[in-house]
């Protein structure tokens, strides 16, 4: 199968690649997926006390396909707010990565993860409780 | 060193130039063009003589007589042939069959085909070497067990199963013994009266020879029936019908000719690669070799990666054709059913790369396969959160993981 340029691009230099400390009381972290589906991706965002994306990073376990998804998310939620982030559809990121359809719940996943960590950062910031996070 | 360098032998082979030139004297007006079916003028009795002369060929290298020999498409069509064609002249003997997990599935999935026909079919577990245990064949077998079909070698992990043994116990209780030996051939010893086998399945593009051709080998004495699978003009004794491709036979006939005269040095050469190449691998972290390491063809090495996904390796490896033992981009996410079955988790499953070398493998694309292998399993270990979690001390197994 023939990848995307862009896949490529992505799959080669990663853009944002680490971690932050996750007990940062503002990071958000979002941890998707599952090693028995063959993909899992940790997305983290740090976040400005007015509720501002001011960075990110993140560490995906998957096929070149996954990992150009969680790197392009990374570029996409910086300067964005928590509620422009969780607004961002797996539609765009496969449409933008030109993924095959085989590929799709690659994106899925990362608009998972996004939405993950955003409702973490929402919990440690006490705008929402920690049940209806899990729900 | 030419670019990609090719590391996937265990899926097909380059025809070799010698049998090449050997097949390009059957095509044209030119050369021997003939029907091998033709009786009425030299055309023909020219192309039957090459035809034969391969048969014996194939025949030599597994210690058979030449008329034990059928020509098919290849080792899935003899697969189909032996099995179905066995089971259906046998059927009023029994319905109960005997295979193993790990088969390809050219015998898998023509077991389950004869299940649907009514046949009951045991899947032997192998042991976590990918061997498979005596005891638990023997204690599968019954009284209406008609076959007994286990591979020689695996295509995936390369271990090879003790077929002499196994021949044993099915002879004692006349019950056939098929074996598919697509991935034994020219690779391992092969002679089919010390192993008792009454059906062999081979193919010739593993044995650097051509794509579409392959051959059965059915037992004469004792006498073993199969009820044809297509039909038509009769040939091969009624087994199969249809035209001989005598250029892809005489190939199939070369190629076997090579493999026996140059197996011994060449095995020895392929080894030494191999073991060059693990050598170079295995003081790496988490590294995981799938399947027995002696009980091997000396060109395989599957090999798990921990911590890093099967497909993103491959990418990373763009100059080397090699294969993942994750059949992720076939749109299933199932990881292989083969490493599953040796027990293997599944963050290990979809970690494999399968590595197999060949006649043309040389010192040099091993070495910049190891540099290269190295250098990206760092890479992609750095970007993996499993690693990450590993590194801390984090017990993956006790992690809820959500489903998707």
């Amino acid at each position: 199968m023939a990848y995307s340029d862009k896949v490529l691009d992505h799959y080669e230099h990663p853009r944002n690649v680490g971690s932050f400390d996750k007990e940062d009381a503002s990071i958000g972290t979002g941890m998707v997926g599952a090693p028995a589906c063959g993909d899992v991706m940790k997305l983290q965002i740090r976040v400005s006390e007015d509720g501002i994306i001011e960075d990110a990073r993140f560490k995906t376990y998957g096929c070149g396909s996954a990992i150009a998804s969680s790197s392009l998310v990374t570029e996409w939620v910086k300067g964005k707010t928590l509620d422009e982030a969780a607004e961002i559809k797996n539609t765009q990121i496969a449409e933008e990565l030109a993924l095959p359809p085989v590929k799709i719940h690659c994106s899925v996943l990362a608009e998972d993860a996004i939405k993950a960590a955003v409702t973490n950062i929402r919990e440690k910031r006490g705008e929402i409780s920690g049940s209806e996070g899990a729900a | 060193m030419k670019k990609p360098i090719y590391m996937d032998y265990s899926a097909t082979t380059p025809v070799d130039p010698r049998v090449a030139e050997e097949m390009m004297q059957y095509l044209t007006a030119e050369g021997e063009f003939g029907n091998p079916a033709s009786r009425s003028h030299s055309f023909g009795w020219s192309a039957e003589k090459a035809v034969e002369q391969a048969r014996r060929e194939v025949a030599a290298l597994i210690g058979a007589d030449p008329r034990e020999v059928i020509w098919t498409s290849g080792a899935t069509e003899s697969d189909n042939l032996a099995i179905k064609g066995a089971a259906h002249f046998y059927h009023k003997k029994g319905k109960h069959i005997v295979t193993c997990k790990t088969e390809h599935k050219a015998v898998l999935d023509t077991c389950r085909q004869l299940e649907r026909e009514g046949y009951e079919v045991t899947y032997l577990e192998p042991e976590e070497n990918g061997l498979i245990d005596l005891a638990k064949l023997e204690a599968a077998l019954r009284d209406d067990t008609i076959l007994v079909s286990i591979m020689h070698v695996n295509n995936e992990i390369g271990v090879v199963q003790d077929l002499a043994a196994i021949g044993k116990l099915t002879r004692e209780r006349k019950i056939i013994f098929h074996s598919d030996a697509a991935q034994s051939a020219g690779k391992v010893a092969v002679d089919v009266n010390e192993m008792n086998v009454d059906l062999m399945s081979f193919s010739a593009h593993k044995v650097y020879g051509p794509k579409g051709i392959g051959a059965l080998y059915v037992r004469r004495k004792p006498r073993v029936r199969l009820e044809a699978q297509m039909h038509g003009g009769g040939h091969e004794r009624g087994l199969r019908s249809g035209t001989l491709p005598t250029h892809q036979i005489v190939g199939m006939g070369e190629a076997f000719r090579l493999a026996r005269e140059e197996m011994a040095v060449e095995t020895d050469r392929i080894r030494h690669l191999r073991d060059r190449l693990y050598q170079g691998l295995q003081d790496m972290e988490e590294v995981y070799v799938n399947g027995d390491m002696d009980q091997r063809i000396a060109g395989n090495l599957n090999i798990s990666f921990n911590f890093v996904e099967g497909e993103s390796l491959i990418m990373a490896l763009k100059d080397m054709a090699v294969s993942s033992g994750s059949a992720c981009t076939s749109a299933s996410l199932e990881p292989s059913y083969v490493l599953r079955a040796l027990g293997r988790n599944d963050e290990l499953a979809h970690s494999s790369i399968r590595f197999t070398l060949g006649r043309f493998s040389s010192e040099e694309e091993v070495d910049y396969a190891i540099k290269v292998v190295r250098d990206s399993i760092g890479r992609l270990r750095d970007l993996s959160p499993l690693w990450e979690m590993f590194k801390d001390g984090v017990d993956l197994n006790s992690v809820q993981w959500a489903a998707h």
